[in-house]
């Protein structure tokens, strides 16, 4: 491998990865649920589900943090993947990387536990209103919650705690954020402002105001009496996503930094593509035009043309409306290799980690190609006609694949592809 | 010498309380009266959005599923595509990157007030809390909450397509955008940006953010320097402000011209410790060395007021010597847009080629011309920022 890509620009590979999902903590434990057909949604036990349309969701409940929150829970999350990720790949000294930190982190709140306390603390009686919780804010001790609920609160501990370089960016592009921040890592080491990046995409947020705002969105299945059935990519019974929790980091590196140091390559990020859409604010453009353009603008950037593709880590959220968009722009780049080329989703194990996904499943995406194994997509019982894509359905299966692409697409119309190489 | 690749402004989206556009801001600098709302929230003033035309931006049916927040950083977007001659250009529209600093959006106040007075007296609180989230809350204000929907609306709204990118964190969110977008420009990653963010001081929850970090001031109105003496604290205001930010080779092409130049973005963070914050400062000053003449130069600050990290900045800024401005005792402090509206101060500054008068008792009056203009941007709380506008 050269040290520089088709366009003379530093080769970005992954030195390191650490994942956290419903399946377990590492990638080993999760690695082999994932290809093994191993659903982690399960009903919600964090807070009591009386009246909701959606009762289950991948919560991460294995992780203990003092005073739950969306943050607290998702910085965790983050310390933990991050973790793993820089012992894989041996880089810096502890509390000392040597790179800048990109964050996909999901928009931060104040949340009903913190309001209802400083309702209690307001001494109101009758009714409550913002007035007296202004008022409670300025007597007693919150500022705790002043700094838990910064925006910049996550990255700022993490780039502390880990010893990172510069300002840390905190990312959101919805369900894209993921692939957001490996791109940012990719530009910046592109650039040559940096040999090395970490990145990390964590989301905690699974709530009860959290679930509702998507349930008002007609957004989730309600398959509630078989959680580990609900999230069906693909299938025609499928009836929406599922809320999960999870985080993903990734130590990228210039190719030539990392085979300086002797660091062993997991795989390598061959390109970014991105394109917005300004249809509708959770709807993609019916002609799909956006998906596709990004599915290209990712390939171009690798330098790669469809047929050298060989897998399709798939957005696939089990939606009806995104897996029929997803395969509109699938069958539209690749043509009619589209309905042979295998494209599988990783959620319908894992759910929908949001924030997360792009870099958990792009982590995933680099485990299938080091591995020679695609994961499948379970719960594949009722074949959808109109989407009749090779979804490796039900049973992982070994294949060996050069380069594939993974695909994020959010709300409000921000898109993310990521095209990934196998390692040498 | 001039470099096609350098990084220049194209267009300026900027509203707030001093008004619409930059003249408008301009003529409120040079004849500065504050404009705060004292009775919207009594016991916190701040400065209020001034009035504005919204049809002219956004089409009445798009501004329904908008709150505030959105609406006036869609507006300022708006303001800036035209300004910049992109407005309504869908060629460059589908190739112009957005890179947006963005908080999140309104709340329901008053749904929350009812959860707030009825689920204490609930007999089974938890189901009352699912019940009224259920039924109370409208399904489309959560489209309207979202911190990357301000880039979503911009995107529906006006067509800016190419890309579209979030940063959250407060101050540094800002700081880091205006950095990324030029960065990308410098090494060839991109030609067009739309670069911006908006604020809404207006809103009960984040009066409350900030004082349950005892941050905020709560005396009549006094500049950012002044109120250290009395304890400090922030005066919130609302704002929206984005840049068209674009190659000078891209700028030329299509005959737009230059306000003036973003010759250098960095941005850093520490944990504040004693010195901290001066010392990434200073670093950040030392690499500007020989890039301007300190006798045209002065200083846009984005000092915030908040005690601790306005009275470090101000011993900075009083070593260095030049005449400062601090843009919150103008317009207030805005958090996230903050850093991109004290860039386009010091766009307007150094393309009239004067400073405004001073804000403040501490700032002294510049009466030679102006070429260069150092926009520090530290955060209220972490991150610490500095640019070099200059003259295109």
């Amino acid at each position: 491998m050269q040290d520089t890509d088709h366009l003379g620009r530093p080769v970005v590979v992954v030195t390191g990865t650490g994942i956290v999902t419903s399946l377990g903590q590492g990638k080993d434990a999760n690695w082999a649920a994932l290809t093994s057909g191993k659903s982690g949604i399960h009903r919600i036990t964090r807070f009591p589900v009386a009246g909701m349309k959606t009762t289950m969701a991948g919560t991460i409940d294995f992780v203990d943090v003092p005073e739950l929150s969306a943050p607290a829970l998702s910085e965790r999350l983050a310390e933990l993947v991050i973790g793993e990720a820089i012992a894989e790949s041996a880089i810096g000294a502890p509390g000392d990387f040597p790179g800048p930190l990109f964050l996909a982190l999901p928009p931060v709140e104040m949340e009903w536990t913190q309001r209802l306390a400083l309702a209690a603390d307001s001494g109101a009686n009758e009714t409550v209103t913002y007035d007296d919780l202004l008022r409670a804010a300025g007597s007693g001790d919150h500022r705790r919650y002043y700094e838990r609920f910064l925006f910049a609160s996550v990255g700022e501990n993490l780039a502390a705690r880990f010893g990172t370089k510069g300002s840390p960016i905190a990312t959101s592009t919805a369900c894209a954020s993921g692939g957001t921040a490996i791109q940012l890592g990719v530009e910046a080491i592109r650039r040559g402002e940096t040999e090395t990046a970490l990145v990390v995409g964590t989301d905690a947020s699974v709530n009860p105001e959290s679930l509702i705002r998507f349930s008002l969105l007609s957004a989730l299945s309600t398959r509630n009496d078989t959680p580990e059935k609900a999230s069906r990519p693909f299938s025609k019974d499928r009836d929406g996503f599922i809320m999960s929790e999870g985080a993903g980091a990734l130590v990228l590196e210039s190719l030539a930094h990392a085979r300086a140091r002797g660091a062993t390559i997991v795989g390598v990020v061959e390109g970014c593509g991105e394109a917005a859409d300004g249809f509708h604010r959770t709807r993609s453009s019916p002609d799909g035009k956006p998906i596709i353009a990004c599915m290209r603008n990712a390939l171009e950037d690798a330098g790669l043309s469809p047929d050298q593709i060989g897998y399709i880590n798939a957005h696939g959220t089990s939606t009806p409306e995104n897996d029929r968009m997803e395969w509109t722009g699938v069958s539209a780049v690749f043509g009619e290799r589209a309905s042979s080329i295998p494209i599988s989703s990783n959620k319908s194990m894992i759910g929908h980690t949001l924030t997360a996904a792009g870099a958990i499943e792009a982590i995933f995406t680099l485990l299938t190609l080091r591995h020679g194994l695609l994961p499948p997509t379970i719960n594949y019982d009722t074949p959808d006609p109109a989407v009749p894509v090779d979804c490796v359905p039900n049973v992982a299966r070994p294949a060996k694949v050069s380069h594939a692409i993974s695909n994020s697409f959010g709300f409000g119309g921000q898109n993310v592809c990521v095209v990934i190489g196998a390692a040498g | 010498m001039p470099h096609d690749r350098d990084a220049v402004i194209t267009g300026i989206g900027l509203i707030s309380c001093l008004g619409e556009g930059v003249d408008a801001h301009w003529s409120a600098l040079n004849n500065f009266a504050p404009v705060t709302d004292d009775t919207s929230f009594p016991g916190f003033p701040l400065h209020p959005m001034a009035e504005l035309a919204l049809d002219k931006h956004i089409s009445k049916r798009e501004q329904r599923q908008m709150e505030p927040w959105q609406r006036f950083g869609t507006y300022a977007a708006g303001a800036a595509l035209e300004a910049a001659g992109v407005k309504g250009n869908t060629d460059l529209l589908s190739q112009m990157h957005m890179i947006v600093a963005a908080g999140g959006g309104e709340r329901d106040y008053a749904a929350d007030a009812a959860i707030l007075s009825g689920l204490p007296k609930a007999a089974d609180p938890d189901a009352y809390l699912n019940e009224h989230l259920l039924s109370d809350l409208r399904p489309t204000l959560f489209l309207a909450q979202l911190s990357n929907l301000l880039a979503g609306n911009i995107s529906l709204v006006h067509g800016v397509v190419g890309s579209s990118r979030t940063f959250m964190g407060e101050e540094a969110s800002g700081a880091d955008a205006v950095r990324i977008a030029c960065a990308r420009i410098g090494a060839g990653q991109g030609d067009l940006f739309l670069v911006g963010g908006s604020y809404n001081a207006q809103r009960p929850d984040v009066l409350l953010h900030y004082e349950m970090g005892r941050l905020l001031w709560k005396q009549p109105f006094a500049g950012v320097w002044d109120r250290q003496a009395a304890g400090g604290g922030m005066l919130l205001g609302s704002l929206g402000c984005f840049l068209v930010v674009e190659s000078r080779a891209h700028a030329a092409a299509r005959g737009a011209t230059a306000l003036a130049r973003i010759a250098s973005v960095a941005s850093d963070r520490c944990r504040r410790g004693p010195g901290e914050a001066t010392a990434n400062a200073r670093k950040q000053l030392a690499a500007l060395d020989g890039t301007y003449d300190a006798a045209s130069a002065a200083v846009i600050s984005g000092a915030s007021g908040a005690p601790a990290a306005t009275a470090e900045e101000k011993e900075f800024l009083t070593d260095l010597g030049l005449p400062a401005r601090a843009g919150a005792s103008a317009f207030g402090h805005s958090l996230e847009p903050a850093f991109i509206a004290n860039i386009a101060l010091a766009a307007m500054a150094v393309s009239h080629g004067t400073l405004f008068p001073p804000l403040d008792s501490a700032e002294k009056p510049m009466n030679t011309p102006l070429r260069d203009a150092l926009v520090t941007g530290w955060g209220h709380w972490r991150g610490e920022a500095l640019a070099h506008v200059t003259t295109p």
